[in-house]
């Protein structure tokens, strides 16, 4: 089990956003979350890359508790996209994407001062990985355009190499294709497979129910801040409760 | 987005920056030709120490995405902590030099790690407060500090050699600028400095990719408050005299407004910034009376008609004209 | 002692709140804080001693200083913060301050350097009250605070005016959309904040005398109050003013008189520390 989480619950002001939750996710899968708006998603999704600390429960990511903050979280291999773009438009796209490697070329102020010989080495094979993701992605030909250039479509994509360049094992994606249109969905599809064909975890948090159905291999449904079903995607969408809960939205 | 974001370009890549550098020495080089007298040679020795700070305050502001309103006050405790030991405790210069500045640097860690945690205007509330404070200090105990009116500084000695006079305090000074920039280069261009302009960007985009905001920005700091404290103790030594009013929130303001003018997030710009608005004053002391209303209107107008700051609105410019001839 | 130091703690904390609230009403509705605060409390003072010393009367002076700062507000408004709208924080900051530094160098043009005084409202001869002595000036000082307070109240509360001021502080795009223009909401947020500064400027001045530099100090512990109480927030201006006046009179009768300023200060500091948004500042979470 990649990770486990346990009763969490929290609550924004008197308000229950999440109560007693529990969640299994087996790795090399794609996992799903989906629910109404205001189910909770987003913020279960917070809780587990350490954005919020849940006011009960637990979450362990293998095996190991995990508390503390969200670099924590990403360091010890959990990366995730946000549902309003967090993209660093400060920087080029090749940039934003060396940027998610600095788990792996870190280096220490001493180091970064005195420019020591082994960071150019460094700063080359992070030149070389950011490639490799953008061409993933299929951005490639942006690579030294500023972010801010970037068609909203792209800018999805962008967060997601960037994303991978921490090599994450569990990669969290909240609602990559949303205000998207059916081919660049059809695109975000297709990179989610490349992503678990490499064997990356996947939790996706999506509305768009044909991308849920067609992609996702488990499903867990939230209403209310609690989970209301879960299993194989066909098994869901016919469960009579989800549907009721969407009132009658199935794909 | 943080209100404090500007909309920085990517970085030069390290070719350019590597120019720049060279353009710098060359400059520093060949200027001694065209400095007449030992006036001139203040102005651009003060021009280079504050390049200096600026270049630190740069990394912080520019880079790194916060804000000091009170950077003179490491300015001020790295000049007097520098003028006490060599003075009072007989200290020798270069390491008294040396303790006052990692003794600066210990403090902007130790009250760096509350005061980050404070976001935009509190920022500037916290920081501005904290120079107030190290002004206030240093001109009320005057037993240690010689009071408002300052104390006399000893003059740096290195090799046995007693440094003094304005040619040789410039090729110091240069060579130190020059260094501080070769610092500032190497970490922005470092993967260091690509995680700071990362938290400018989205700190919780940051976050989430394991660049610990707290520990960077500190960092970010603390190395800005070490420049600050290295230019202030060289202008001690150089002046041979120091007050508290270099600790005070209007030089705070200036270093910033030198910051801000020669363009964020530019080392280089940071250079220029200095250049311009040390030699300003100067020449506006030509207007007497009129000086204050002339540097007020000046600060006014360059940030209404060029709010990014020179270097990168001539940069702009030059794009232009450039696509234009093609 | 403590009755003479509580007394002196708020007569200069209503000041602060005075200037606090100017930093938070162009706070609110343009996102700007204005660095040259202070010099609007120095031109209510020195404008108030020209005219004296030239021969008007208390009142006609008073009056003639509370238009002129407002008429300067205004200008500044037009020429310095309409034209940089959209520049980044830092870049407004400076444009502020650069504003503060060309109003003081105007002043030592218009006036001079010299200290100047006001004559006190009522006249000069202490009220004695138990243990404490005050000065008639003191009065006025604590009565037309309230009654500016009390004013803005119901402005912002009871006007058509004032509740758009607000409407722009909380969503400047909605508020244009409900016909409220923008531009004339930031003309008169700007002068209302200089108007509360230079009546702080006049009513200070007998007390402790104007000169061309008096704002700086006063413009930055009014800008430190409007933070300590929560930036934006007028009841946090008000309470923030208060408890620095406080702070600072009670730490400067008890403590050391030489530090008096850095007692309001670390205070800040300190409250900052543990409530990084102010006493009653909004907390704006960020929707991730």
């Amino acid at each position: 089990m990649l990770l486990r989480a346990e009763n969490l619950s929290k609550s924004f002001g008197g308000v229950a956003a999440l109560q007693d939750v529990a969640l299994e996710l087996e790795p090399g899968m794609v996992h799903a979350i989906i629910g109404p708006n205001g189910a909770g998603k987003t913020t279960l999704l917070n809780l587990l890359s350490g954005v919020y600390r849940p006011d009960n429960g637990r979450i362990f990511f293998d095996d190991e508790e995990m508390t503390g903050a969200p670099h924590d979280f990403s360091a010890a291999g959990i990366g995730r996209t946000f549902q309003n773009l967090q993209v660093f438009f400060n920087m080029s796209a090749l940039e934003n994407v060396m940027a998610g490697r600095w788990q792996h070329e870190r280096c220490s102020l001493a180091a970064a001062l005195l420019r020591l010989p082994a960071l150019a080495r460094g700063e080359r094979r992070s030149r070389e990985a950011a490639y490799e993701l953008l061409e993933l992605v299929g951005l490639s030909r942006w690579a030294d355009h500023a972010s801010n250039a970037l068609p909203y479509g792209a800018l999805k994509r962008l967060e997601i190499a960037r994303a991978l360049g921490a090599k994450p094992k569990l990669l969290l994606l909240d609602e990559p294709a949303a205000g998207l249109n059916p081919t660049e969905t059809r695109d975000i599809d297709r990179l989610i497979r490349e992503v678990a064909a490499r064997g990356i975890t996947v939790v996706l948090v999506e509305h768009n129910m044909k991308l849920v159905m067609e992609v996702s291999e488990h499903v867990v449904v939230l209403d209310y801040g609690r989970k209301l079903a879960e299993g194989a995607p066909r098994s869901v969408s016919d469960d009579p409760r989800v549907i009721e809960a969407y009132l009658g939205c199935s794909a | 987005m943080s209100s404090f974001q500007t909309a920085s370009s990517a970085a030069a890549p390290p070719s350019a920056s590597r120019r720049g550098l060279a353009a710098l020495a060359l400059v520093a080089a060949l200027l001694p030709l065209v400095l007449a007298n030992a006036y001139t040679y203040d102005v651009a020795i003060l021009v280079g120490l504050n390049a200096i700070t600026c270049v630190g305050l740069n990394i912080l502001i520019g880079y790194a995405g916060q804000i000091s309103l009170g950077h003179a006050g490491f300015f001020g405790l790295g000049a007097y902590g520098s003028a006490i030991l060599a003075s009072r405790y007989g200290v020798p210069v270069p390491l008294a030099l040396l303790i006052s500045v990692m003794g600066v640097g210990a403090l902007a860690w130790l009250i760096g790690r509350p005061i980050l945690r404070l976001r935009g205007h509190y920022l500037a509330m916290g920081t501005l407060g904290m120079g107030v404070i190290a002004s206030v200090v240093l001109a009320t105990e005057d037993r240690v500090t010689g009071g408002p009116d300052g104390m006399a500084v000893p003059p740096m000695s290195l090799l046995g050699f007693v440094v003094s006079g304005e040619k040789t305090w410039y090729w110091i000074v240069a060579a130190a600028l020059i260094a501080a920039v070769w610092l500032a280069q190497n970490l922005i261009e470092s993967p260091r400095g690509r995680a700071l302009r990362a938290l400018h960007g989205s700190e919780v985009g940051a976050s989430a990719l394991g660049i610990d905001p707290a520990r960077h920005k500190l960092g970010a700091f603390v190395l800005s408050a070490v420049f600050a404290a290295v230019s202030g103790a060289l202008t001690a030594h150089y002046s041979g005299f120091i007050t508290p009013g270099k600790a005070s929130f209007l030089h705070s303001i200036e270093l910033v407004t030198m910051v801000v003018f020669g363009g964020m997030a530019s080392t280089f710009g940071a250079v220029v910034g200095a250049a311009v608005l040390t030699t300003l004053p100067q020449l506006l002391t030509v207007l007497k009376e009129y000086e204050m209303v002339t540097l007020g209107a000046v600060m006014m107008l360059t940030m209404i008609v060029m709010p990014a700051g020179l270097v990168p609105t001539l940069e702009k410019v030059l794009a232009v004209t450039r696509r234009k001839s093609v | 002692m403590l009755a003479q130091y509580l007394l002196s703690g708020v007569t200069i904390g209503a000041i602060y709140a005075l200037v606090a609230l100017g930093f938070a009403i162009i706070y609110n509705a343009s996102q700007v804080i204005n660095f040259a605060q202070g010099e609007f409390v120095m031109i209510g003072g020195m404008t108030t001693a020209a005219c004296v010393e030239a021969g008007f009367s208390l009142p006609v002076a008073a009056a003639a200083a509370i238009v002129a700062a407002t008429l300067v507000g205004m200008l500044l408004e037009k020429l310095a913060v309409e034209p940089a709208r959209g520049a980044s924080v830092v870049t407004l900051i400076i444009i502020t301050i650069g504003a503060s530094i060309l109003l003081r160098g105007l002043a030592t043009l218009v006036w001079d350097k010299k200290i100047h005084s006001v004559p006190a409202f009522t006249g000069e001869r202490p009220i004695v009250i138990g243990s404490a002595t005050l000065l008639p000036q003191v009065l006025w000082v604590l009565g037309m605070s309230a009654v500016a307070v009390a004013l803005l109240y119901w402005f912002f509360n009871r006007t058509l005016t004032g509740k758009a001021i607000l409407a722009v502080s909380h969503n400047r795009l909605a508020a244009r959309l409900m016909g409220i223009s923008v531009r004339r909401v930031l003309l008169i947020s700007f002068a209302l904040s200089a108007a509360l500064g230079a009546l702080a400027g006049i009513l200070i001045a007998p007390i402790s005398f104007t000169s061309w530099d008096v704002g700086v100090m006063l413009g930055l512990k009014g800008f430190a109050a409007a933070i300590l109480g929560g930036l934006g927030s007028g009841p946090g201006a008000v309470v923030g003013g208060l408890a620095l006046g406080l702070v600072e009179s009670l730490g400067a009768g008890y403590l050391s008189s030489a530090y008096k300023d850095v007692f309001a200060f670390l205070i800040i500091l300190a409250a900052l520390v543990f409530l990084p948004d102010g006493l009653f500042g909004r907390r704006s979470a960020e929707r991730v």
